[in-house]
């Protein structure tokens, strides 16, 4: 059994929050998400919270447990080793009732960054001719950082985020970061544009608490702090070749066909 | 629809959960460093006393003695000396180094926080070093 | 100018104040240490002692450093600082309120730097 201190808000109802405590069995192997969802469907229908894929893909379930913010799902709930376990909402955002934080901020400031490939040739874009070559060196680069869920765990845990509503936070840094390595993106100005401000890259000390809550490894702090370096002395970009896409290739004798697919294309699609 | 809002405030620079001690180390360079500027300020408005001649100079001086003003001395300096040491290891990281690459990252992931830590411990190590002997020669010898 | 540019120019400010800061503060407060390595440094702080530093060439280059790295790297934290409690409206504002703290505390400085240079006999 563990007690469950689950912060409860209802816009309509409470002026302010307000914590209830629940009971639950937990057993080995539940994740918090697991509680979350025996408390709602057996305890207390009115409890609310955000979740959906279960399994650290989406990023719905970010939320602040004991002590730290973290992804529900991806929490186990004896890994805490502690019978009470709080529940809250994540700070730093607005509530919009019980466990569930408002998050477009953290996307308004994501899209700021133009968080895409602005490629060399604009024309490239709209009819590709031909395929972007990119060795597993240039996709290291940036790979770590694409893994980012948007989950907004960073923002909760940034000190500067805690007063600042202007910082552009550390996951829309780490974003145009990623897009920057990208030997692909030629988009670098216009982003550089956007974080080199008073409110952008120098907002961030270093305090590192992005990086440690992070449930993927993209490590924003890392992310920020190389981009500084970029932002004050330039950087020489690699830039991906473009080559004509390989058909009519005559495979070497010797090797042998690849097998036959198992699943047939369906026909008319494609 | 009314919202509450859950921004922390200047209190999430001083505490927001179990994180390492750089976050705590934030708020102290943040402090130390407030500290400094308005000691600056002030010590430009004091020691601007000595263009009045000996005397006034004296006064001055006179005013500002006492053991009370000689553990706000060694407070000041504390403050400078962390500032200094953490702003250097500031320096390091914030200009990407001893931080690490990126790279794909395995389960259990090790962060750049992480990967800087010796560099903080061994920085700490030096302030309490540097602390200690100023607090000698001010208070003992 | 680019937000970039003052930073970098801050930490350049740093490093050099952990070198004059350094040296200042051991001379003023370290005598026993100073001792130590040889450095006689009796009351540093005596009208005498002041002034005859105030009078040499490198004390005066030294202290007008000092003065321009501190209130600049100083100045730039505060508004870093303080840039992220006050309101949007607000920002423009801050910019010049610590412009012109720093223009009227580094007038200030330099006048009293040079002033006591000047003054010859004590």
């Amino acid at each position: 059994m563990a007690n469950f201190r689950i912060q409860r808000y209802d816009p309509e109802k409470d002026s302010r929050p307000y914590f209830q405590t629940y009971e639950v069995p937990v057993e080995q192997g539940m994740s918090i998400l697991d509680c979350l969802f025996y408390i709602k469907e057996r305890l207390d229908a009115t409890l609310s919270f955000r979740a959906s894929c279960r399994m650290g893909i989406c990023g719905s379930c970010a939320m602040y447990i004991n002590g730290l913010p973290r992804l529900a799902c991806e929490t186990q709930a004896t890994s805490l080793a502690t019978d009470t376990i709080e529940v809250r909402p994540l700070p730093n955002y607005e509530i919009i009732k019980d466990l569930v934080v408002d998050l477009s901020p953290l996307f308004e400031k994501h899209q700021r960054v133009r968080p895409w490939i602005i490629p060399y040739e604009l024309e490239e874009l709209d009819r590709p001719t031909k395929e972007y070559v990119q060795s597993p060196a240039e996709l290291e680069k940036y790979l770590q950082f694409a893994y980012c869920l948007k989950c907004g765990l960073c923002l909760a845990a940034c000190p500067t985020m805690a007063t600042d509503n202007e910082f552009i936070g550390p996951q829309a840094l780490a974003q145009a970061f990623r897009y920057n390595s990208d030997t692909r993106d030629g988009g670098d100005a216009e982003r550089i544009a956007v974080v080199d401000t008073l409110h952008g890259l120098w907002r961030c000390h270093m305090a590192g608490a992005c990086a440690e809550v992070c449930p993927k490894g993209v490590d924003p702090a890392l992310a920020i702090q190389l981009m500084k370096r970029e932002a004050v002395f330039g950087k020489k970009k690699e830039r991906a070749r473009l080559v004509d896409p390989r058909c009519g290739v005559t495979p070497l004798p010797g090797i042998p066909k690849a097998p036959e697919p198992t699943v047939k294309r369906s026909e008319g699609k494609r | 629809m009314r919202r509450y809002n859950n921004r922390l405030g200047i209190r999430g620079w001083i505490y927001a959960g179990n994180y390492g001690l750089e976050r705590y180390l934030y708020f102290l360079h943040r402090i130390s460093g407030l500290g400094l500027i308005f000691y600056l300020l002030l010590h430009i408005g004091v020691t601007s006393a000595r263009i009045y001649g000996g005397a006034a100079w004296e006064q001055t001086m006179s005013l500002l003695s006492g053991p009370a003003f000689k553990l706000g001395e060694y407070v000041l300096m504390a403050g400078a000396i962390f500032h200094a040491a953490n702003g250097l290891r500031l320096i390091i990281t914030e200009l990407g180094m001893c931080i690490g690459t990126p790279g794909r990252q395995e389960y259990p992931y090790v962060s750049s926080v992480r990967k800087q830590r010796r560099l903080m411990i061994v920085v700490m190590i030096i302030i309490a070093v540097l602390l200690l002997i100023s607090g000698v020669d001010f208070f003992i010898l | 100018m680019r937000e970039s540019r003052y930073w970098i120019l801050s930490l350049g400010a740093a490093v050099c104040l952990v070198v004059l800061l350094g040296i200042h503060l051991s001379i003023m407060h370290l005598d026993t240490l100073l001792a130590y390595l040889g450095v006689v440094n009796a009351d540093p702080l005596h009208y005498q002692a002041v002034m005859a530093r105030g009078r040499s060439g490198g004390w005066v280059l030294a202290y007008i450093l000092l003065l321009a790295f501190g209130l600049y790297h100083g100045l730039y934290g505060l508004r870093s600082v303080l840039s992220e409690v006050v309101s949007p409206t607000g920002q423009r504002l801050l910019t010049w309120a610590v412009v012109a703290v720093g223009f009227i505390a580094f007038t200030w400085g330099t006048y009293v730097v040079i002033k006591s240079s000047l003054m010859g006999g004590v």
